[in-house]
């Protein structure tokens, strides 16, 4: 309106102002337009950005580990006595190297500038014949001295933020003080000497001609540590000739020795006065030799590495009748020459090896994967430590160097193999497919089988498929062709209603009123899917019996109607006879009868429930596009087929159906989407195992459900995180490839009507 | 004969009108058992008295409303375990509601009707809402003040009913004092000590600003002493009343008014008693906040989180579906495109809900907003302020979620509208944003209405995404109040499909809650049944009148 005065008050300026108004109204139309169409392709780029995002949260998982060198330097502190072993704190600032003189130098990891040199004490006149490794999270260390004596030392490393930055101070402690204890009391040298050390400390060495077990365990009531300490002694019964290594657990119960000739000897010391042989096992090829040995985290497996070049993890296997024996779960090829060190990761279940030729390598153990191989300076190293957090390592190197490197290696623990295929893990008898995300205990493992999930979704969807199908399609015929205009009218939205109804009620209900009611009814339910349909044939025929005049009180068409008062009658009978039917043939309860007869196990919430709630969800969607394809078959075609004499059914099954046959696939296709990737329903109504069981009276867990469960919990960018984000891109790319191809048929079949 | 009649293929008709007949079973039937198990919640039912003895045991006596019935075979019975007496045919178990969880430590129990030896309704049985412990089932004895007996028998209840009503005064103030003022001056006091560290990061934390903070402070102290004092006084009244109470086996109890919502005798009342006390209840469940954990009182916060939730989805789903949609109606050329645009819509409706929210949770709130909070709130790290799931996030991901309906929608609109009247629109000289503008799109905005209803619809029934993007079971606070900015995108919040999952799967007692899940499943249906009703009816107007356009 104001254009409109405006050009009435100024006739004079019209023209002028008209220019300027009208070029203004095509830069206003030039606007509207770029601006719809950036808006229109926003539609594209939403979808895309979804599809990106997920890949780009995924992709990481499947990103190579990497190291890097940092530096490298001449070994710190060149004190007598060479490196004994090499350790690093958490930080990975402090490092490290002990020295067969009983010399502890601390370095700076970065640059090995020596930041203080300690020396253990010692004896006068003694020295050190032997030392032993305890668990590298606790830091312990023993020596094993010429006279029978060891000392257990303790690293140490103090953080302090003076002036707000980071300082970290190196010491060294002794739990069971500083005088050596005696180990042997002949006074024979310590030859070897294994030991681990927490609340309790656990010592196992060969001096003189025995292995010895010595053990010392806490009194509660002192507080007072040497006081408090309660030692056990005790002898192995085990030729000692050939022993070459020993190794004791974290919870000191088990202890492994190892002999030259291949063989492990496995103990158990849980009574620490009577240690017990439980097992003798050749792990090695004929020939070869064992040249390392390293527990994974959790010390439920063993490492062993041989001079083949060859690591195997041995784990213990509980058979049949419980008892537990080492097992070969797998092996590593890691190099042609003789496995000099395996170290492994302190929290996850990954180790690094390092071979004569200096070769280090990184791996996976139950994801067998290979995930970092360098060579790393001169061949004929010596030590090498991982860091704890398993992102950085030391190797002091034949030339007498000490290379610092960087490790990128943030998800070891998944690959195709870990996703998709079986995986033995420690402490089950065979490999299996598991999903277990966490666990309250730190040396848990998580376990990511996507298997199990994707076998639950496609239960559920199947058994939901089955129900919803026949229903919302034979619904679908009648509505689009034989059900009267004035009727389906009202019966086409009430169906198309249900769709519109939140799944969190339709979970609600079926989790806590169906499922119970399905458990009590369970045979009733079984009478129902026999009962129903005959009830509806019988009425069939007897009404088809009944006089003329009767059959033409109800206009055609309405059938349906009529059929509402047999079907609830049906089905009120079939509940009725529930049970007196499981007290004639199932002795009171079917359930119990499945159980002990065909050892079916019943689940509350189960398949079967899932089944039904869902297919409820499911029916509209595919009622609707199938109806709607059914409907809109061109009218000469049924009309040609009936003028030809064909009945109203052959003319819908070989004309109608025919026809309309790819807007059914779509529709049920559509359906399946919905049902693949439906989340509240089957929270609610399963109880969400993870079990790979195709028993209908099982639950499940599907792939959504789990996210629901699981994602608010992940931590941000853990593996974890992105194997929940995998499991979207899987529901993801299902239900697009799914909908695409329901889309393009659909759009064919549009465009055949309309050419017919 | 039979075998012509199967040839004519008309039992198979019959088959197939049973299928349709069963859907429009399940979709009242449904309807039904919400409504029946929703609405009775509200219902004050009929208390008994039990005098009951099991098998072996000494008489006891009961009270309480018989909430369930289970009627069990004698075959079933004994499967299961239970002794069964030569002539007893069915098993008939009833599930009681006998309250007092604080003394007996269970609301329910079953009892079997074998074992009843007399059952009544005393008129004088009352039953308390309280605020902790559930319901107490018994009967009134005495109101004491102060710990002295002021009324007994019969004259009690009167007096108690009046102490109860201005107990409940006192509680209401007490609360607004809490909620509103305390908490306005706590939110004053976070932005203080914001300010201050922004002030800190920033390098200009001054002698002045310093003092200026200090001064607020103080203010805000001072009215906090001023309104601890008054509540303390608050306090002071509303515990001065109490009741004395009896328990069905013969317990006293008493009882202080500050803890009791409300007391009636359900035997007593008359049906136009009932109603009344119906409406109330309802009126309490639409309009309260819940109590002991989520399974008693009212779903206020729920409610209102969902629709401040859809509201701001719909500000933000509503332009750009209406521009996609004249994009693909108006301005594409209908070709590949288009085809793939559809394909696109199409996908975005098919995608499963949870995917959204995992995408919403990973790029809007960790992505998107973890960099809001390091650009504009660093003085609040390390806690998140966008950085964590809320308000905004669900609504722009359930934006996402409901883009496919809008798009739909307002294409079928756009495409029923004859050409003519753009023809006619551009012949007069109009360019085609005012053809638009003042023709195309007035006219087709019942259409986006419908859309946009569709959307709402959808949006206030979904729940699993939002259960990643900000969603909680108990928000302390509304997102919108009195304090500044009002509106806070940043506030989880609570939604009524979310109460339901968590009320009916997670509480501790799910027996108590599930009559509140049912009446909250029922005021969701409704609301919609009734958006997808109005959306329907909007179109099929539409139709009509497009329909005569063209004629």
């Amino acid at each position: 309106m104001s254009e409109t005065n405006l050009n009435f008050q100024s006739a004079g300026t019209q023209i002028h102002a008209g220019g300027y108004y009208f070029q203004w109204r095509l830069l206003k139309d030039h606007l509207a337009r770029y601006g719809v169409i950036v808006g229109g392709l926003g539609v594209i780029v939403a979808i895309a950005l979804i599809f990106f995002f997920l890949l780009y949260s995924v992709f990481p998982l499947f990103m190579p580990a990497t190291a890097e060198s940092v530096a490298h330097y001449e070994v710190p502190g060149k004190m007598p006595g060479s490196t004994v072993l090499l350790a690093m704190e958490e930080q990975n600032e402090v490092a490290a190297r002990f020295t067969d003189s009983g010399q502890v130098v601390f370095f700076e990891a970065a640059t090995g500038k020596t930041v203080s040199t300690e020396t253990v004490p010692i004896p006068a006149g003694t020295t050190v014949t032997s030392f032993g490794q305890g668990d590298p999270a606790e830091g312990v260390v023993v020596y094993g001295l010429s006279n029978g004596r060891a000392l257990i030392v303790k690293q140490q490393y103090k953080q302090t933020y003076p002036n707000g930055e980071r300082v970290i101070t190196p010491s060294l402690a002794f739990p069971l003080g500083e005088t050596p204890l005696v180990v042997d009391d002949t006074g024979a040298a310590v030859e070897k000497i294994a030991v681990q050390a927490n609340d309790e400390a656990t010592i196992v060495a060969k001096a003189g001609n025995k292995i010895r077990l010595v053990s010392f365990e806490k009194q509660e009531s002192l507080f007072d540590e040497e006081a408090g300490l309660e030692r056990t002694d005790a002898v192995l019964d085990m030729p000692v000739y050939n022993l070459t290594d020993m190794i004791i657990d974290e919870d000191q119960r088990n202890l492994y020795l190892v002999s030259s000739d291949g063989r492990l000897s496995f103990f158990d010391i849980s009574n620490k006065s009577h240690p017990v042989i439980r097992q003798h096992q050749n792990v090695v090829a004929v020939g070869e030799k064992i040249t390392s040995l390293a527990f994974l985290n959790g010390d439920l497996s063993l490492l062993i590495g041989d001079s083949s070049g060859l690591v195997s993890q041995w784990s213990q296997v509980r058979d049949e009748l419980n008892r537990p024996a080492l097992q070969k779960i797998r092996s590593f090829k890691v190099s042609n020459s003789p496995v000099i060190g395996i170290h492994a990761e302190q929290r996850r279940k990954g180790f690094m090896t390092l071979d004569a030729d200096s070769v280090v390598g990184i791996y996976h153990s139950t994801a067998e994967r290979e995930l970092v191989k360098e060579t790393i300076g001169e061949p004929g190293a010596v030590a090498a430590t991982l860091a704890p957090k398993a992102n950085a390592f030391l190797v002091q190197s034949g030339d007498g160097s000490v290379h610092f490197w960087h490790v990128d290696n943030e998800h070891p623990e998944v690959s195709m193999q870990v996703f998709w295929q079986e995986v033995w893990y420690e402490s089950y008898q065979k490999p299996n497919y598991i999903w277990q995300s966490s666990s309250a205990s730190n040396d848990f493992e998580p376990k990511y089988s996507l298997v199990p999930l994707v076998f639950g979704t496609l239960k559920a969807a199947f058994y939901s498929m089955l129900f919803a199908v026949p229903l919302a399609l034979m619904g679908a015929i009648y509505t689009a062709y034989f059900m009267a205009p004035a009727m389906r009218r009202y019966v086409k939205p009430s169906i198309e209603m249900m769709g519109a109804l939140p799944t969190v009620i339709l979970g609600f209900l079926a989790g806590l009123w169906l499922a119970p009611f399905i458990e009590t009814h369970l045979a009733g339910l079984f009478a129902l899917f026999m009962l129903v349909p005959l009830a509806v044939m019988l009425f069939a025929a007897f009404w088809h019996n009944l006089p003329e005049t009767i059959r033409q009180q109800v206009p055609e068409g309405w059938d349906a109607a009529l059929l509402i008062p047999v079907i609830l009658l049906s089905g009120w009978l079939a509940f009725a006879v529930s049970e007196p039917l499981e007290a004639l043939l199932f002795n009171g309860s079917l359930r119990e009868w499945l159980k002990a007869e065909l050892g079916i196990g019943y689940d509350q919430r189960n398949a079967l429930v899932v089944g039904v709630a869902m297919g409820f969800a499911v029916i509209p969607t595919i009622f609707s596009i199938a109806e709607d394809a059914i409907f809109s078959v061109p009218k000469h075609l049924t009309v040609g087929s009936l003028a030809l004499g064909a009945t109203p059914w052959q003319t819908m099954i070989r004309v109608v159906l025919l026809t309309a046959s790819p807007g059914i696939f779509s529709a049920i296709m559509i359906g399946l989407g919905r049902a693949v990737g439906e989340t509240m329903i089957v929270l609610m109504a399963t109880g969400n195992t993870p079990v790979m069981d195709l028993s209908v009276f099982q639950g499940m867990r599907t792939l959504s459900a789990n996210i629901a469960v699981e994602m608010p919990e992940a931590e941000v960018n853990s593996t974890h995180y992105r194997v929940l984000f995998l499991a979207a891109l899987v529901l993801f790319l299902f239900t697009f490839i799914v909908n695409t191809l329901a889309e393009i048929i659909r759009q064919r079949l549009r465009e055949k009507y309309s050419s017919l | 004969m039979i075998k012509q009649w199967f040839k004519s293929g008309s039992p198979w008709i019959w088959l197939n009108a049973g299928a349709v007949s069963i859907c429009l079973i399940f979709v009242v039937g449904l309807l039904g058992l919400v409504t029946v198990k929703g609405g009775g919640h509200f219902w004050p039912f009929q208390v008994a008295e039990f005098v009951y003895q099991e098998q072996g045991g000494q008489p006891e006596t009961l009270v309480g409303q018989i909430t369930d019935t289970s009627v069990t075979g004698a075959a079933m019975a004994k499967a299961a375990g239970y002794d069964m007496a030569e002539d007893e045919d069915t098993l008939v178990q009833y599930l009681i509601k006998t309250g007092n969880r604080d003394l007996t430590g269970a609301d329910f129990r079953w009892i079997r009707e074998r074992n009843i030896q007399r059952q009544r309704f005393p008129a004088d049985i009352i039953v308390l809402e309280r605020r902790e412990w559930g319901n107490f089932y018994g009967y009134l004895i005495a109101v004491k003040e102060g710990g002295n007996t002021i009324a007994a028998g019969e004259q009690a209840l009167p007096v108690v009913q009046e102490r109860i009503a201005a107990a409940a005064a006192i509680f209401k103030e007490i609360t607004r004092i809490e909620k509103k003022e305390i908490g306005a001056i706590n939110y004053g006091l976070e932005r203080l000590r914001l300010k201050q560290k922004r002030f800190e990061l920033e390098n200009r934390w001054e002698p002045a600003a310093e003092k200026r903070i200090a001064a607020e402070k103080a203010d805000y102290e001072a009215d906090y002493e001023r309104y601890q004092e008054q509540l303390g006084e608050l306090y002071r009244q509303i515990r001065r009343d109490s009741l004395v109470a009896r328990t069905a086996s013969g317990k006293e109890l008493e009882i202080p008014l500050d803890k009791v919502v409300r007391l009636y005798r359900p035997n007593a009342m008359s049906l136009g008693d009932k109603t009344v006390h119906y409406g109330r209840k309802l009126i309490e469940f639409l309009t309260d906040s819940p109590r002991e954990a989520n399974t008693e009182g009212g779903i206020f916060p729920a409610i209102f989180g969902t629709v401040m939730m859809v509201i701001i989805m719909s500000i933000i789903v509503t332009p750009f579906g209406v521009i996609a949609a004249v994009y693909l109606r108006e301005y594409a050329k209908q070709g590949f495109m288009t085809r793939l645009i559809r394909i696109a819509v199409n996908n975005l409706a098919g995608v499963p809900s949870v995917v959204y929210g995992v995408f919403g949770l990973g790029f809007f709130v960790y992505i998107v907003g973890g960099n809001i909070d390091r650009l504009f709130y660093p003085e609040a790290a390390p806690a998140p302020v966008f950085g964590t799931p809320g308000l905004l996030w669900a609504s722009i991901t359930l934006a996402l979620l409901t883009l496919p309906v809008v798009i739909v929608s307002t294409e079928e609109g756009l495409a029923r509208i004859p050409k003519s009247i753009r023809e006619g629109s551009l012949a007069l000289g109009a360019t085609k944003l005012e053809t638009l503008w003042r023709t195309v799109l007035p006219m087709a905005s019942p259409a986006m209405m419908t859309g946009l209803i569709l959307a709402v619809a959808r949006a206030a029934g979904e729940v699993a995404p939002l259960m990643l993007v900000g969603v909680v079971k108990l928000a302390p606070s509304l997102p919108l109040d009195g304090n500044f900015p009002f509106l806070h995108l940043d506030r989880k919040f609570m939604h009524l499909g979310f109460h339901i999952y968590d009320v009916g799967f997670q509480s501790p007692n799910v027996e108590a809650a599930r009559p509140l899940v049912y009446a909250t499943s029922l005021l969701l249906v409704i609301v919609i049944i009734g958006l997808n009703l109005a959306a329907v009816q909007i179109r099929n107007h539409l139709r009509e009148k497009y329909r005569a356009l063209e004629g």
